[in-house]
């Protein structure tokens, strides 16, 4: 499994390469990945790398979501539990749980955290048209942090806007949110 | 191929603005009763390489405003115009127009003309009256001036091959005709022989010397009294506007660039090797006269100035680019390349002896690793400290630009103020001086503006009628301290106190100790200003001085005496970069304690421990109560002991208050390496930050003052002191 990450990994890199030349054709790229066979996919420029899960050191009366922080090359990069953010049951992190590092741009600096996953799943690219834009849930939901809604094949992918996602004094509870959504597209 | 030049643009930015620092400080020593030829110069100077460089890189708004105060200090140097304090205080607008033009163009954004227009034609006017020379009276006076005043004198001085043999030095005569005026100096070398036939101690030198401002020819001819045998001397008087052409004609003749004065320095060092050591003549210039200017500079520590002139500082402030670089010696940088060298000797010795199978490892070869892994050691850490000195920038960078604030400030609000700096050279790291420079202004501008009274004030209690400022840094420990004293009012107890009741955040009733209420103007939205000005009073002001300096692991606080004045005092850490730490353990989970606040580690009993009102434990621990901290119960985690006698208690002292810190264990003590939580995070509270440790894992360092005020022991601190006021006697 981890050398399938390492396929992943080097997989990514091409794509990427090929995304940046003909990204007028095809659109974006986007890495998906899954959680609690969901599939979620972020923008592929802003990953940094993928990693194994390692050990993290507990940031003393951080929020639930935070598993802590990791030493990487020398940066100390937060890393933040998207199963707890998306309010998932929790599963015991073991040497397959996958980290995906990510640049996320604030509005003052840039930041560099990480994102606990399941697994890592594919690369798409995504037309902007072919996305449908994430319904409108009344005021009292923030879908800020959706990029759109798309459909590859069958299956149902969830684009973040990781840096609203990421946006350390506001991460959101999907849970809830997400249903809603599955509902609304059931009824359409 | 066209060069892209916009790759220099950096560097542009910065020589021009140090170029600009130069011409402030430049301008804030010039006097204008005594005008000194190298402080015009150097002004000068710095002004004519903005105007270069921005022609060059096409920002023509700059090159257009610098060629206009070029011109005017082109006359001020050449002494074709008297200069005025007026025109110093323009020269200073400029100068801050300029460093706005400037910044705006760093910023990437489009300078707008209007800016600079009011200045531009300000200088154009003064320009003006010069070519109508004689028509207004003012400017009439101001041409009468030099060539009625100072009588200019041209000297010849050719002393006799023998003169050097008795003693006499040229320099020195000549450093002596420099203080009766401004003297240029004109060296001829056509005299010189030929290199074999050189005889060391003989003067193959000649000399025409102009001399302007000094009227007495007698004192001219004192400073010549001792040679007047041995070298022949003609005096000749010359008219104001002669001394100009001839001034001009030296420095063409010299082929160097006339409108860049050359260095003195350089030249005064020439003129001394040639005279001192004719071996070195080789490398002087081949033929022509060597000009060189002589003259002392005034040291103008405080300045304080009660014209109430009124300076309009523009306003705007554009955003600060994130780009910085810095200046290193090149010292610096030689000891680091020896340093790398010696690393890589040690790495090849520590390589032979990897070489080869494990039989071969014997215990001559383990010895030999042994010493080749310490040297290992040494190396690094002295290849650290070589870097971290890099880093170390003398604090006078921060405080250059008091001088000059106090000084308009001091305008503005018509108050006398010295301001006195002391241990300039103290150094610092130079992210460190980034971010306090902000505070400090504030600091100063709140001495100037509330402390120091005004003068009718300070005369009606006592005191002189100029106020004083002292910015004093210094090294204490592993810290640096940096005072802002002033001699004013000092704080006002009762204000600050109704107006804390006034904003909540005490109750009428509450008794405070002066401390406390001192304390309390770093509070949010805390200003005691009857009336809010430009300078301050705005309320957003000392909290955030405290929250700065906080996130630089620093302190500040204030002493103050009312009518006696008010001392800030702000502690820093030497650097932000590396910390001797402690590393200690707690649970599963390892933690860094600056090494400088631990005072010691002791077992205790549990009958060493008592609860005061309110369930804080304190330690008695030699006549001394100190208040008990579990660092796990604030940090949210688990901790191995169960009760205390099986932890540690880590004593640390802060701010002159001992407390104590229960661990499970001490383990080693190491120099870390601080990395920041907020470049990926964001501050936690009672964490300063986090390194790596040896294996690779995150450890975090502890903020101790954070750790001790979330623990409640400050206000455990309190209820004792409380304690021990009514019972002096520890039981």
């Amino acid at each position: 499994m981890s050398a399938a990450e390492a396929n992943v990994v080097e997989n990514d890199s091409q794509n990427i390469g090929v995304g940046s030349s003909s990204q007028d054709e095809s659109g974006e790229q986007y890495l998906t990945f899954i959680m609690a066979d969901e599939e979620y996919g972020v923008d592929i420029l802003k990953v940094q790398e993928i990693r194994g899960w390692e050990k993290t050191t507990p940031i003393p009366n951080a929020p639930n979501h935070i598993k802590g922080v990791i030493n990487l090359r020398g940066t100390v990069v937060p890393i933040i539990d998207l199963r707890r953010c998306f309010g998932m049951d929790q599963v015991e992190y073991g040497p397959l749980t996958v980290v995906i590092v990510l640049k996320v741009d604030s509005s003052q600096n840039s930041r560099t955290m990480g994102i606990v996953v399941d697994a890592v799943s594919d690369v798409y690219s995504l037309d902007n048209e072919s996305l449908q834009p994430a319904p409108n849930m009344g005021d009292s939901y923030d879908t800020s942090y959706i990029r759109g809604l798309a459909t590859v094949g069958e299956k149902m992918v969830m684009l973040l806007e990781i840096n609203e996602l990421l946006d350390l004094d506001d991460i959101p509870n999907v849970n809830e949110l997400k249903q809603q959504v599955a509902a609304a597209q059931a009824s359409a | 191929m066209a060069v892209d030049v916009s790759q220099f643009y950096q560097v542009f930015f910065e020589e021009s603005l140090e170029g600009l620092d130069n011409m402030e400080s430049a301008l804030m020593a010039l006097d204008p009763q005594t005008i000194d030829a190298e402080t015009i110069n150097t002004i000068f100077r710095a002004a004519h390489s903005i105007k270069g460089g921005s022609a060059t890189f096409g920002f023509t708004e700059v090159a257009a405003f610098t060629h206009v105060l070029e011109t005017l200090l082109d006359e001020v140097r050449e002494g074709s115009r008297a200069l005025h304090a007026d025109h110093v205080d323009l020269l200073l607008r400029s100068v801050d127009a300029m460093r706005l033009m400037i910044e705006t163009l760093q910023a990437g954004d489009v300078i707008d003309p209007e800016d600079s227009k009011e200045l531009k034609e300000q200088f154009e006017a003064i320009l003006k009256g010069e070519s109508f020379a004689g028509v207004t009276p003012q400017v009439a006076e101001e041409q009468a001036a030099p060539s009625t005043q100072n009588s200019t004198w041209q000297i010849h001085f050719a002393p006799h091959p023998e003169m050097l043999i008795t003693g006499n030095e040229p320099i020195r005569m000549f450093r002596e005709l420099s203080e009766l005026g401004e003297l240029h100096v004109e060296c001829l070398t056509g005299e010189l022989p030929s290199f074999e036939s050189i005889s060391p101690d003989s003067c193959y030198l000649s000399w025409n010397l102009t001399l302007q401002g000094c009227e007495n020819l007698e004192e001219i001819k004192e400073v010549f009294e001792w040679v007047e045998d041995e070298a022949d001397i003609t005096y000749k008087s010359l008219k104001a506007d002669e001394v100009k052409d001839y001034i001009q004609n030296a420095v063409d003749a010299t082929g160097a660039d006339n409108t860049v004065a050359p260095a003195s320095d350089a030249n005064q060092f020439m003129v001394d090797s040639m005279l001192q050591s004719p071996k070195n003549e080789v490398e002087t210039p081949k033929a022509g006269p060597v000009e060189t200017v002589v003259k002392e500079q005034p040291n103008v520590e405080s300045i304080s100035k009660n014209n109430a002139a009124t300076t309009t500082t523009v306003a705007k402030t554009p955003p600060k680019p994130a780009e910085a670089s810095i200046r290193v010696g090149t010292d610096k940088i030689d000891q680091l390349i020896n340093l790398v060298g010696e690393l890589v000797i040690t790495q090849s010795m520590l390589g032979q002896l990897g070489e080869g199978d494990s039989e071969d490892f014997t215990q001559e070869k383990l010895l030999r690793l042994q010493e080749g892994l310490s040297q290992l050691e040494q190396n690094t850490r002295e290849l650290q400290e070589s870097v971290m000195r890099i880093r170390m920038l003398p604090i006078s960078f921060s405080f250059s630009r008091f001088p000059r604030m106090v000084r308009d400030l001091s305008q503005r609000l018509n108050k006398k103020i010295d301001l006195v700096l002391q241990g300039e050279q103290t150094e610092l790291d130079k992210t460190v001086m980034e971010k306090i420079g902000d505070p400090l202004v504030h600091l100063v501008r709140n001495s100037v503006d509330h402390g120091i009274e005004s003068p009718a004030d300070r005369v009606k209690a006592g005191k002189p009628e100029a106020g004083k400022v002292v910015l004093n840094a210094y090294h204490q420990g592993g810290n640096v301290v940096i005072e802002i004293k002033d001699d004013g009012a000092g704080l006002n107890r009762e204000r600050i106190l109704a107006k804390a009741i006034e904003n909540g955040v005490v109750q009428a009733g509450d008794s405070l100790t002066d401390e406390q209420i001192n304390d309390l103007i770093f509070q949010p939205g805390f200003s005691t200003a009857a009336e809010v000005s430009d300078v301050s009073g705005r309320g957003v002001g000392m909290d955030v001085v405290r929250r700065n300096i906080q996130e630089l692991n620093g302190t500040v606080d204030v002493k103050s005496v009312a009518g006696k004045g008010s001392t800030f005092t702000i502690r820093l850490p030497l650097t932000l970069a590396i910390l001797d730490g402690q590393l200690v353990r707690v649970g599963v989970e390892n933690y860094i304690f600056p090494l400088v606040s631990i005072v010691e580690s002791i077992q205790v009993n549990r009958n060493q421990l008592n609860r005061v009102a309110g369930g804080s434990q304190v330690l008695r621990l030699r006549n001394e109560y100190i208040p008990i901290v579990y660092l796990h119960e604030v940090y949210s985690t688990q901790a191995d002991f169960h009760s205390i006698e099986e932890g540690l208690v880590v004593v640390v002292e802060f701010e002159n208050n001992k407390f104590g810190i229960v661990v499970d264990d001490l383990l080693a003590q190491q120099q870390v390496v601080i990395k920041s939580l907020e470049t990926n995070y964001r501050r936690v509270e009672g964490v300063s930050g986090a390194t790596i440790l040896g294996d690779g894992q995150v450890a975090l360092i502890v903020d101790i003052a954070g750790l001790v005020k979330m623990g409640g022991a400050t206000q455990a601190l309190k209820q004792i002191e409380s304690m021990v006021k009514r019972q002096p006697k520890v039981a």
